[in-house]
């Protein structure tokens, strides 16, 4: 009975491994693997360019990218730097929120932790899942984000895309026409697998953002744990050995 | 060389004694530990009030780190926590600590919770030790729900918002009450200041006195132990019980391995998995708080689910704060509803059991319904588990009477 | 279940060396568990970054005139003497402590008789090596209670201390050294880059 108890706890306590999100609906899955520096340094350069015009990563400082990344003091300041000088500054931008407001009807959210609020396979479904929607101000909608504010700012890589629609039956019997899935219009610069590749190096890189201590986190764990598992021996042992007296 | 040693030795008894003169420095020890006898027959159960300890420590230690940092103003909290996290060395160490502690205390002390069941340990002579106990539980959900705002990110600001509203259910002062308790018209940076204040000073220094009291209670009863039988019937000729054994050297070696085991979870959790799928960092807690957008899903913390679930199950304002209080404070009467004349599981009968299991499944289930989005089902089933989970109180009384309880041994065995 | 010649089951040495193990393992990483909380108290990132060089205009500057810059959050002042205070150096050394600047409170390139990098201008860490207050700009006019020969300098209201117009400290006051020259260099004419010189290394003097 005990046991019973016993393992049903264990079994309920510590499954909380899972998902707390249980409605994801993420199509995409992302490759997230931030000790490739590589793929890093790719997805900074293609956030500096693109999401910077509008998004901060107010949290994040250039040196600690620059020493993280791998990149160069002077190819940090040339090739990633252009709102500051000092290294030690973090990845602000000029434009003010009510500007932004004014153009999009909504301040750019900054985008230190979006990683961690929208995981990586959310950002990854709504990079490639924008499609023409000529209601909507920027000529474009989103997938994975209805009605989003922002325009698809990386359309000249990918290309355009168009929906092509459904038609499913609802619950109470009325028809009605949902999105099936999405086909390319226009062709971008990129093709299909570049443009994933290049999503998946920006998806990284705001990982990376979202908490650069990540690598730093698992190293020292892994020391961690393997001194635990000398010291459990050696306690394991000392307890045994007084208890020898117990009878 | 000897002599050196020899001298020393010296030195350091006479110092003692000087103390010992003064305070009750070998005193304390023997009491608390090297004659304090514990049962020799502590199983796995008994490792969760040593382990409450070490959680709270933990707790203090980096809580006073974390203070140094944070900027308890709702235009600084959130960027001094991600300052914390990236600018401070080791920040975001000392921050995964403390916010993996949180649910730890809470995984330990429901356990530990859970052990008194078992063994019956709330039974007399140890109606206060379980009280004690009970208040320490309410005060660290107090201290949960304070300091889980000051992040001040969605979840912080809505949480607070939700349960700060709970008392506005109470008749006649409830309106007046909430905006008494938040300080203005609602949660904001005046909220975040004195809940601030609260978490790290006045409900602290409560804790501490608290678990003071509880273990001094421990220590003038006696520990419980699986057989629930009494081990201060039968001593030796010194006055030792017979089934006792010196909590130092054999309890403080095995609480050390207790220690480490547990050191390696949560060390897996803080290194590996700190947000543990969004149950110990909640998602939504990464965006800014923002007084004019509820997130779309709003759950609490794993830990207080249960009560949510049984909050949620009863379709009026006031009816469900009641039903919630009275799910925590019902666990005090525990001692004086249990006519059972048996502590521990193993010599109760299959009433008890099935009742303690039908409990257990319903804490359980209430604190999966307690995080999923109120769909009719899952109303419908919070009300079963809801009824389930004071039925077990509510009808022990009568079930503990007349159960097929079985001998209780002397002696532990 | 054995009763009796307890003690004569218990190996002693065994019980010892792991109670030595663990005390020593257990310390270990106990003394480990402690780096990050010490090192957590070291200037953040934030900080070093606010503490970067500073960029001063001196173009406004006159002789005799003095400007006080904020690097690190101390003050730097920076002088410009006149010629006569620069020639009236070097007839110094009798009432100083460290005439030619042998402790280490300067980069090698302002340990000269001006400690600077122009004769004509001072830059110095404005806080005495005393117990770091920051001293009183005294001009040579200014003289009252410092002696008739005074010749210009500073004054540290604290304690009493004393400088002349290169921050060397006097002779028979409680400072035990020169003021400190941050690193530094003329970026141009009129601009100096404080807390970081040419070499690249964007430390201070001595600390």
């Amino acid at each position: 009975m005990e046991r019973i108890i016993f393992l049903f706890v264990i079994a309920l306590l510590w499954p909380l491994t899972g998902s707390a999100t249980s409605s994801d609906p993420s199509v995409y899955k992302a490759d997230v693997d931030i000790t490739d520096k590589a793929s890093l340094q790719r997805g900074a350069r293609i956030f500096v360019n693109y999401c910077m015009g509008c998004h901060s990563a107010s949290y994040m400082r250039y040196n600690r990218m620059g020493d993280d990344l791998g990149i160069e003091e002077s190819i940090l300041q040339s090739n990633l730097m252009f709102g500051t000088e000092k290294s030690g500054d973090t990845m602000t931008i000029a434009m003010q929120k009510e500007d932004a407001e004014k153009f999009f009807g909504i301040a750019a959210p900054d985008l230190s932790v979006i990683a961690r609020s929208r995981g990586a396979d959310w950002l990854f479904t709504y990079f490639m899942t924008f499609y023409r929607d000529d209601s909507r101000p920027f000529g474009v909608n989103n997938l994975a984000f209805k009605d989003v504010a922002m325009p698809h700012v990386l359309w000249e890589l990918q290309g355009i895309q168009k929906p092509v629609f459904k038609i499913i039956e609802r619950e109470d019997g009325t028809q009605q026409e949902v999105i099936d899935h999405l086909e390319l219009e226009t062709p971008g610069l990129l093709d299909s697998d570049g443009y994933q590749n290049t999503v998946n190096d920006l998806v990284n890189f705001l990982v990376y953002v979202g908490e650069p201590a990540q690598i730093q986190r698992r190293n020292v764990g892994v020391i961690v744990i393997l001194y635990l598992l000398v010291l459990l021996v050696i306690v394991y042992l000392l307890k045994k050995e007084y208890w020898k007296d117990i009878h | 060389m000897s002599k050196l040693i020899n001298g020393g030795v010296k030195l350091l008894n006479n110092t003692l004694g000087w103390i010992d003169d003064r305070f009750p420095l070998t005193k304390t020890w023997n009491e608390h530990l090297a004659q304090y006898y514990a049962p020799k027959n502590f199983n796995f159960w008994y490792y969760f009030g040593s382990l409450a300890l070490l959680v709270l420590v933990i707790q203090f230690v980096t809580g006073i780190w974390l203070t140094m940092y944070y900027k308890p103003s709702a235009e600084h909290a959130f960027a001094s926590v991600e300052y914390i996290m990236r600018d401070v060395e080791w920040g975001w160490w000392i921050r995964y600590m403390h916010s993996t502690g949180a649910s730890a205390f809470f995984i330990v002390i429901y356990l530990h919770m859970f052990r008194a069941l078992l063994y019956g340990s709330y039974k007399r002579p140890r109606e206060l030790l379980w009280l004690t106990g009970m208040f320490i539980y309410l005060i660290l959900m107090a201290e949960a729900f304070f300091g889980y705002l000051l992040p001040w990110g969605q979840m912080s600001y809505w949480g607070a918002q939700v349960i700060i509203s709970l008392f506005s259910a109470i008749p006649f002062i409830g309106p007046e009450l909430a905006e008494w308790i938040r300080g203005d018209y609602v949660v904001s940076d005046v909220t975040l200041n004195r809940f601030f204040s609260f978490h790290v000073i006045a409900v602290p220094l409560v804790l501490c006195g608290l678990v003071g009291l509880h273990i001094f209670a421990l220590h003038e009863v006696g520990s419980n132990n699986p057989d629930g039988v009494e081990i201060k019937k039968y001593k030796d000729a010194n006055g030792v019980p017979l089934d006792g054994i010196p909590f130092h050297p054999y309890y403080t070696v095995k609480d050390i391995v207790g220690v480490v085991v547990f050191l390696i979870f949560f060390c897996l959790v803080v290194f590996f998995n700190p947000e543990m799928g969004g149950y110990f960092l909640e998602h939504a807690n990464f965006i800014p708080a923002d007084p004019l957008k509820t997130p779309e899903h709003i759950a609490p913390v794993w830990y207080f689910t249960p009560f949510y679930a049984i909050l949620r199950a009863v379709p009026d304002k006031l009816g469900g704060v009641i039903a919630m209080g009275a799910s925590t404070l019902i666990f005090m009467a525990l001692p004086w509803i249990d006519r059972s004349p048996v502590k521990s599981i193993r010599y109760r009968g299959w009433k008890y059991r099935t009742a303690l299991t039908m409990f257990v499944i319903s804490f359980v289930v209430l604190g999966w319904l307690g995080m999923q989005v109120a769909t009719p089902n899952v109303t419908l089933a919070s009300r079963i588990f809801t009824v389930i989970y004071f039925l077990f109180f509510l009808l022990m009384p009568f079930y503990t009477a007349n159960d097929t309880d079985k001998p209780v041994p002397d002696r532990v065995t | 279940m054995q009763d009796g010649g307890q003690s004569g089951d218990i190996d002693k040495k065994r019980r010892h060396f792991l109670t030595a193990a663990a005390t020593v393992v257990g310390g270990a990483g106990a003394l480990a568990t402690a780096i990050p909380f010490v090192s957590a108290l070291s200037p953040s990132a934030k900080t070093k970054a606010i503490g970067g060089p500073v960029e001063a205009d001196i173009s406004g500057l006159k002789p005799g005139e003095m400007q006080i810059e904020k690097w690190r959050g101390k003050p730097v002042w920076i002088l410009r003497r006149s010629e006569e205070s620069v020639a009236e150096l070097s007839g110094m050394s009798d009432m100083l402590r460290d005439p030619d600047s042998e402790v280490e409170q300067q980069p090698e390139y302002a340990k000269n008789e001006y400690r600077s990098v122009k004769p004509e201008y001072l830059v110095v860490v404005g806080l005495c090596t005393h117990l770091g207050c920051s001293p009183k700009y005294r001009t040579k006019d200014d003289s009252e209670g410092l002696g008739a020969d005074w010749k210009g300098g500073f004054f540290c209201p604290c304690h009493g201390s004393k400088f002349d117009l290169a921050g060397r400290v006097y002779k028979g006051v409680p400072a035990p050294a020169n003021l400190m020259v941050p690193k530094y260099q003329f970026i141009s004419e009129s601009i100096i880059l404080i807390g970081e010189d040419s070499v690249g290394n964007d430390a201070g003097a001595s600390s």
